[in-house]
């Protein structure tokens, strides 16, 4: 069982949360104009990491909130839990995509 | 006993070769879907020159974890041609390949516990006869009948409102399978190369011409993936994507106890499946995890509900003690569909996607994916469960309708 720390609830058993898939997917800007394969990449091809992995949870049976995740997918370790909207922190020496500035939450020992 | 009266060791039953330079074609992954894969290739196409390469040891992961069930009584009619054609190669595969891996017929049930429950049931029972698989109704009284040490009353949170049973479903000693298809597979000279893992692929262009392993490269004419959950890190080597999501999958038996259960029940309701195998253990298996995992193991509470409804649904279970626990990674599609077929590399394909379902389909995906190796082009099995159906929208939704939530 995972315990996750909700950043309005506190550390929490897993069995209060859902899981909510890959973060950071935005709905296309424009939908009109996309093909058959960029609709099937929006609605069916996600990430599928071995390793650190940026996904979002919902706190279903605490404050119903949305938040973003940052877990390992092999050790099941949470390495940072950030709010919806916030770029995914960069947790390695490399800059990752939208990497945030230095006042983002990333604290392992949750928000 | 003393050593002299130890019986002889038995021989081998495949040898352990190092790699060849160059293959004709080689696939990735020694689990089921692997051995099954080359044992086609080298009986019906006759291309014996080939490779299985296993990152671990033959048959350790999704094939020595799964829970054993196999059936055909799928919803829609594309599932239930390959299922059904997967279940009457099951029946034949003990003779064919020699070795009887004690494939029993012991039938399955599907219960119902609720109105939505009883609906899709019936409807699914007239899918499979119109598709020529075997599918029964039972009432409640029916279902106790078959299988005595269920419990029928209404004392329960969900009750059984009855069941679909296929009589010709059942169970097979899954590690007996892998060691029949190795051991005819090394008979027709297919190499199978275990600790070897596929760390990059080759390419000229988009074609793929060579496998990078940890024992060195190999060049080779065609590649096979037969890597269930890290069906996505192989694609991502070789440049592509799959739509694939990889959860853990945990499965747990008991002690050895005296025969109690004759068949199979499944309940995707309250989401438990049960056995009892040939020695004696309970066997059963819950849902997939919710969270994308690659750790081989999942979460306690899963068990634990698992737990509950099977406790509820056979009472004689309360006394029984659990003897190990243990997680699979299982490779979900969106569809709840596998994907067999060709890839957006030249000469690469690609079998995946199998999910929960893998064990059962064994014989089918084998046969079709080695015929789409063979040929380039893909099986009339596995036409429609090409990777191009999530573009084209002809998705496969064995969701809910597949007899068992995913």
């Amino acid at each position: 069982m995972l315990l996750i720390s909700c950043p309005n609830c506190g550390p929490r058993d897993e069995t209060e949360f859902h899981y909510g898939g890959q973060a950071h997917i935005a709905y296309p800007e424009n939908p009109n104009d996309l093909s058959d394969r960029e609709w099937a990449e929006y609605l069916f091809y996600r990430e599928n990491t071995k390793g650190t992995f940026a996904e979002r949870w919902v706190h279903s049976t605490g404050c119903r909130q949305w938040f973003n995740m940052l877990r390992d997918t092999v050790s099941y370790d949470i390495h940072s839990i950030y709010a919806m909207g916030q770029p995914r922190p960069d947790t390695q020496s490399g800059l990752a995509p939208g990497a945030p500035t230095a006042s983002a939450p990333t604290s392992s020992e949750g928000v | 006993m003393s050593a002299d009266h130890l019986p002889e060791h038995p021989d081998f039953l495949w040898r352990n070769p190092d790699p060849k330079k160059s293959y004709d074609a080689v696939i990735v992954g020694g689990g089921g879907h692997g051995l099954a894969t080359a044992y086609f290739l080298a009986k019906n196409h006759g291309m014996t020159n080939i490779a299985i390469l296993e990152k671990g040891w033959l048959a350790g992961g999704n094939m020595a974890r799964n829970t054993t069930i196999i059936r055909s009584n799928y919803l829609w009619d594309e599932s239930a041609a390959i299922y059904e054609h997967a279940l009457k190669l099951w029946e034949i595969l003990p003779e064919e390949l020699e070795y009887d891996f004690l494939f029993s017929q012991r039938g399955v049930m599907n219960l119902a516990h609720t109105l939505g429950d009883v609906r899709e049931s019936v409807r699914r029972v007239g899918a499979n006869r119109l598709n020529g698989v075997d599918a029964e109704w039972l009432d409640p009284q029916q279902v106790k009948e078959l299988c005595p040490i269920l419990n029928i009353n209404d004392n329960i949170r969900y009750p059984v409102m009855g069941a679909t049973y296929q009589p010709r479903a059942g169970i097979a000693k899954h590690d007996h399978v892998a060691w029949a298809f190795a051991r005819k597979c090394d008979e027709l000279g297919v190499d199978i190369i275990q600790n070897c893992e596929v760390t990059g692929f080759i390419k000229d262009g988009n074609r793929v011409t060579g496998v990078k392993t940890t024992r060195g490269d190999i060049n080779t004419e065609k590649v096979g993936l037969c890597a269930a959950g890290h069906s996505s890190v192989l694609a991502e080597m070789a440049g592509f994507r799959l739509p694939i999501q990889s959860h853990p999958l945990q499965a747990l038996v008991s002690e050895l106890h005296e025969p109690v259960h004759p068949t199979v029940v499944m309940s995707n309701h309250v989401h438990v499946y049960v056995s009892q195998a040939h020695k004696g253990e309970l066997v059963m298996g819950a849902g997939v995890d919710s969270y994308n995992g690659y750790g081989q193991r999942g979460s306690f509470h899963v068990i634990e509900e698992q737990m509950a409804a099977a406790v509820e649904l056979f009472p004689i279970f309360a006394r029984a003690h659990v003897l190990r626990t243990w997680g699979g990674i299982v490779d979900t599609t969106l569809d709840a569909s596998p994907i067999v077929g060709l890839s957006p590399v030249e000469n690469m394909f690609v079998n995946c996607g199998w999910g929960t379902g893998g064990f059962k389909g064994t014989p089918a995906a084998g046969l079709t994916f080695a015929h789409t190796i063979a040929t380039g082009a893909p099986h009339k099995l596995n036409k429609p469960f090409a990777l191009e159906r999530f573009e084209t929208g002809a998705l496969i939704d064995e969701h809910g309708a597949a007899a068992v939530a995913h």
